[in-house]
């Protein structure tokens, strides 16, 4: 054997384990998945007929499902730009102080480190009406009128959804940070000695350096927001995605249809469409970006 | 001879030591209940009492969150990973039947003359399914009007005087709301919480009380789609709308909101006089349901234990021994002492005519009824959604009762198709 | 034009505080709330009157409390998967940045595509595997899934790619094997990329809430976000405990935090700059 026989030899060694992980734990089970979403698999008979469509055909004609689309979409349309803007502006703001930037940036991440449940439930307690919830006394003592947030199918979602803007700030912001430090400072300096305003020097220099970044952000927090699932989860009452499916999301429908109905050949179309969605939403960012980036 | 007899003697110290370690050797039996403290407490001292009984037999109790269980069922009994015995809720057996979860209680052990004679008539027929007896209660619950006297003397009205009648209840509950200067409702007269016990409360008691039943004789036909349900759900309504007294998830829910002295009044079931009963500084009654034009009416519910499909041999005999424990008089009587469910049987229930709360629940049971559910958290989701949609969207009594009664009725035939 | 500088200045310390408030202020709210007892919940106050960490005693200490045990298994969980995470990792990235061999770009593509598979759609397969397998309820079965992460393939890959050639084909001249060279010449030197992989790891299988709440049914065997999740049952909320454990779920990740933070804070910029 030659020595370079020898060493790859070697490395599939050292990738015999990985290899089957991966084919075990994520290609195999994709896979399984999509084979049994063409059946009427149910945990709870010893059945495999095979269906074709028929439980996509259902997913789609079930309102729950096309509630929770739609809600998924508003989660990651609103949520996704919201928080992107305000981390990329918060991050500017920091780039311009001198002083206690690492302890802004600190506290900033803070929510993104601890655990989603623990802090639904906070905000869950923040947001209850009079006279229990935090959020509802301010705004009497402010004079202000008080707001259901979780209550009305009309702000429990945009409740559920600036909390998790709340959780992805830090993360967002700490990106934008690192990416402005790397704008070369002799050319920020070159154009501010030939005069040009901050603004100029923020839109013609800084910002089309951070459209990379802003392109991972988008596509990252994209499907951040289009997965929701754990505070909707920990927000709603009993775990429903309510009130009247207002909050539940594609990931809870394809939780409550796996393991509360046990239809998981339901749950496996179910999913297959939020993965279809993801890869769409994914591949239209790429497209709306690589046309920006080419100007 | 002499070695004859010690051959003998060794036969027989072999026999006994043989015989020594088969009965030491131990069965153990599972048993499973949903996560409610009073409950899991007295289930630990009883399975400590029995086992001292059966040093044979070692019971485990396992438990699941409520709302969790009857997933965590579903998934494991037909992959073999279930209990020995299970606690389910009445109301859940033909689903538990139909799926094969549960098997027919030995005949010998429970003959039907064991039903009709030991426990309240609805029971016995509730625990039945095509003319097989399929599991045991200890205990029983019925709703009742809990008010709170502290709030019932700030608000000038007599502490020991609960509304008798649904109009006196309206009336005392508008009088028990508290608004701070906004209008916010700060103190709810009555807690409305349809995912709690509420939904039960016009199920089968607004309903029947504004004439019309809920379901036919045979459970598989709903009947509250007119006049008298539409009357029914409106005068629900009305408490939450018109004179805002309450409405779903003040304060989290019912139980949070009268705990923390919040809500006034509740209509809230038996097995929270325990509870209740822990909350320091509240000073609560209970009172029979309040009736209307006469007609009183009252929700029955139970939970009862069966033994699981594919348990045999000695691990059966062990549960039936364990079933028999817990469900006799015996453990009835701490049941009702330590969680406040009360016996199943009318005859230990006799004995506590005098006692202030239980004797209210009680008194409720001659005239409640039971709701055979198809599937439960669907046909509560519904009800929950009803008042939602009402409440929420500005949807109308009639058109929402409509709709409910028509896809409910679509989940029932669903299941007996 | 310097007033109008340091008029903006102050005006970005004014706005950059305010968000800092609201920031901490929930779990400064969270902390509160747990000092309280279960009456003065109901009176919107900021401060307790009484103060008392007898809410902790009894979440963490009272009879049949389960708080511990579901520290201990978000512990075991966190460790063990973070260490197998650590290992695999860089053994995977240490030979795709410095082995040749065929198949190498379309090894290291297939690991990668597996980051586009979310979890949410994998929990289905995975709840039938371990179904049949019988892993429901073990600490195998809640941490199978991420004993390998494909993120961490990646950033090690990066990583391991820095080192000179030249060190390795000195040790391989010494006749040491091939393995003792990943594991004393190789991973020493990426002692930071380890340090930062192992970190986001603890975290995120600290936190990970969906795939422990189906594979876990019995609560002795939740993992503390499981465990906060199922805290309100049948007899009410009781949010002074919730608030309670809530704080306890976050203590272990906050002293990582504030130990580790330059790590934390290089990790999250790298995943986006080298994205």
């Amino acid at each position: 054997m030659t020595l370079a026989k020898k060493r790859a030899m070697t490395a599939y060694a050292f990738l015999l384990i990985p290899l089957v992980f991966f084919i075990a734990v994520r290609f195999g089970p994709m896979l399984y998945m999509m084979g049994r979403s063409l059946t009427d698999w149910s945990l709870l008979r010893k059945t495999n007929l095979f269906l074709g469509i028929a439980n996509f055909a259902a997913v789609f004609s079930d309102p729950a499902f096309t509630a929770a689309m739609v809600n998924t979409l508003r989660y990651a349309l609103v949520g996704a730009p919201v928080v992107i803007a305000l981390s990329l502006a918060i991050a500017l703001l920091l780039n311009g102080i001198t002083r206690g930037k690492g302890l802004y940036r600190l506290i900033y991440v803070l929510p993104y480190i601890t655990p989603i449940v623990a802090v639904s439930w906070v905000w869950r307690w923040i947001f209850q009406t009079p006279p229990l919830g935090l959020a509802n006394g301010i705004l009497g003592a402010l004079g202000l009128p008080a707001q259901e947030f979780l209550n009305s199918p009309n702000s429990a979602l945009y409740s559920i959804l600036g909390v998790n803007i709340w959780v992805e700030l830090g993360y967002c912001v700490t990106i934008f940070l690192a990416g402005i430090q790397t704008v070369p400072t002799d050319c920020l300096e070159a154009a501010r000695i030939d005069g040009a305003s901050e603004r100029k020097v923020l839109s013609r220099i800084i910002l089309p350096l951070l459209v990379p970044i802003t392109f991972f952000l988008a596509i990252m927090q994209g499907i951040q927001f289009l997965r929701i699932f754990t505070p909707v989860y920990n927000m709603s009452s009993q775990a429903m995605g309510g009130p009247l499916n207002s909050t539940k999301s594609a990931a809870l429908y394809i939780y409550q249809t796996a393991f509360t109905k046990f239809e998981m050949g339901k749950a496996a179309a179910a999913s297959i469409i939020l993965f279809a969605l993801i890869m769409a939403v994914t591949l239209i960012q790429v497209r709306f970006f690589d046309k920006k980036t080419n100007y | 001879m002499d070695r004859i007899r010690r051959i003998a003697f060794a036969l027989v110290a072999f026999a006994l030591v043989a015989g020594g370690l088969a009965s030491a050797e131990t069965v153990k039996i599972t048993y499973w209940q949903y996560f409610y403290q009073t409950k899991v407490d007295l289930m630990d001292s009883l399975i400590a009492q029995f086992q001292e009984k059966n040093p044979d037999i070692e019971v485990e109790q396992v438990t699941f969150p409520y709302e969790s269980y009857n997933q965590k069922v579903a998934a494991s009994i037909p992959a073999g990973e279930g209990p020995d015995v299970i606690n389910l809720f009445g109301g859940w057996l033909p689903m538990y039947v139909k799926a094969s979860y549960l098997q027919e209680l030995p005949k010998a052990s429970f003959p039907a003359s064991y039903f009709k004679s030991t426990y309240y008539p609805f029971v016995a027929d509730a625990v039945q399914f095509g003319g097989k007896y399929y599991s045991a209660p200890t205990a029983v619950r019925t709703l009742a009007l809990i008010w709170n006297k502290k709030l019932f003397a700030e608000a000038g009205l007599d502490p020991n005087t609960p509304p008798k009648t649904l109009e006196e209840l309206a009336s005392f509950a508008k009088k028990l709301s508290k608004y701070d200067a906004q209008g916010n409702l700060i103190q709810a007269g009555l807690a409305m919480q349809p995912n709690g016990q509420g939904h039960s409360y016009i199920r089968e008691v607004l309903f029947r009380q504004f004439g019309t039943a809920p379901y036919d004789a045979t459970g598989r036909k709903v009947t509250y789609n007119n006049a008298a349900g539409v009357a029914a759900l409106q005068w629900y309504m009305d408490r939450i709308q018109k004179d805002k007294v309450g409405y779903p998830n003040f304060t989290t829910d019912d139980v949070t909101a009268f705990k923390g002295q919040k809500a006034a009044m509740n209509i809230d079931g038996s097995f929270r006089i325990a509870t209740l009963n822990g909350v320091k500084d509240l000073e609560w009654g209970a009172a029979e349901l309040p009736s209307y034009k006469g007609i009183k009416s009252n929700f029955a519910s139970f939970w009862t234990h069966g033994i699981v499909a594919g348990v045999s041999g000695k691990k059966l005999e062990a549960s039936v021994k364990f079933l028999q424990f817990i469900t006799s008089p015996d453990a009835m009587e701490q049941m009702l002492a330590k969680v406040g469910e009360l016996p199943a049987n009318p005859k230990i229930g006799e004995k506590h005519k005098d006692d202030p709360y239980v004797s209210v629940f009680l008194k409720g049971l001659p005239y409640a009824h039971a709701t055979a559910y198809v599937d439960e958290a669907g046909q509560r989701t519904f009800f929950v959604d009803m008042i939602d949609e009402i409440n929420l969207k500005g949807s109308k009594s009639a058109d929402v009762l409509k709709a409910t009664a028509a896809k409910e009725q679509t989940l029932i035939d669903d299941f007996w198709k | 034009m310097t007033r109008d500088r340091t008029l903006a200045r102050t005006g970005s310390y004014v706005v950059l505080t305010l968000l800092a408030v609201a920031m901490v202020f929930p779990f400064f709210w969270m902390v509160l709330t747990s000092l309280k007892d279960a009456t003065e919940i109901f009176q919107l106050r900021l401060f307790p009157t009484d103060p008392s960490l007898d809410n902790y005693a009894h979440i963490l200490l009272g009879k049949g409390a389960r708080f511990p045990i579901w520290f201990v298994n978000s512990m075991i969980v966190a460790i063990a998967t973070t260490s197998s995470v650590l290992f695999f990792d860089s053994l995977i990235g240490y030979t795709l940045a410095k082995f040749t061999f065929p198949g190498k770009k379309l090894i290291f593509l297939l690991i990668i595509s597996t980051l586009m598979i979310p979890t949410e759609m994998l929990v289905i397969p995975w709840y039938a595997l371990s179904r049949a397998m019988k892993w429901g309820n073990t600490y195998w079965g809640i941490m199978f899934p991420g004993m390998i992460s494909a993120f961490g393939v990646f950033l090690m890959r990066q990583f391991m790619s820095t080192l000179p050639d030249d060190l390795i084909d000195a040790a391989r001249i010494d006749g040491r094997s091939e393995f003792s060279i990943f594991l004393f010449v190789a991973l020493p030197l990426v002692t930071p990329a380890l340090a930062t992989l192992a970190i986001f790891n603890f975290v995120g299988n600290w936190n990970a809430f969906l795939w422990p709440l189906i594979v876990a049914s019995k609560p002795k065997m939740f993992t503390i976000p499981v465990g906060l999740a199922n805290f309100s049952g049948e007899a009410g909320s009781d949010w002074h405990l919730i608030m309670t454990g809530a704080t306890v779920a976050m203590v272990p990740l906050v002293i990582v935090f504030l130990l580790f933070q330059k790590q934390i804070i290089r990790g999250i910029a790298m995943t986006g700059l080298k994205g």
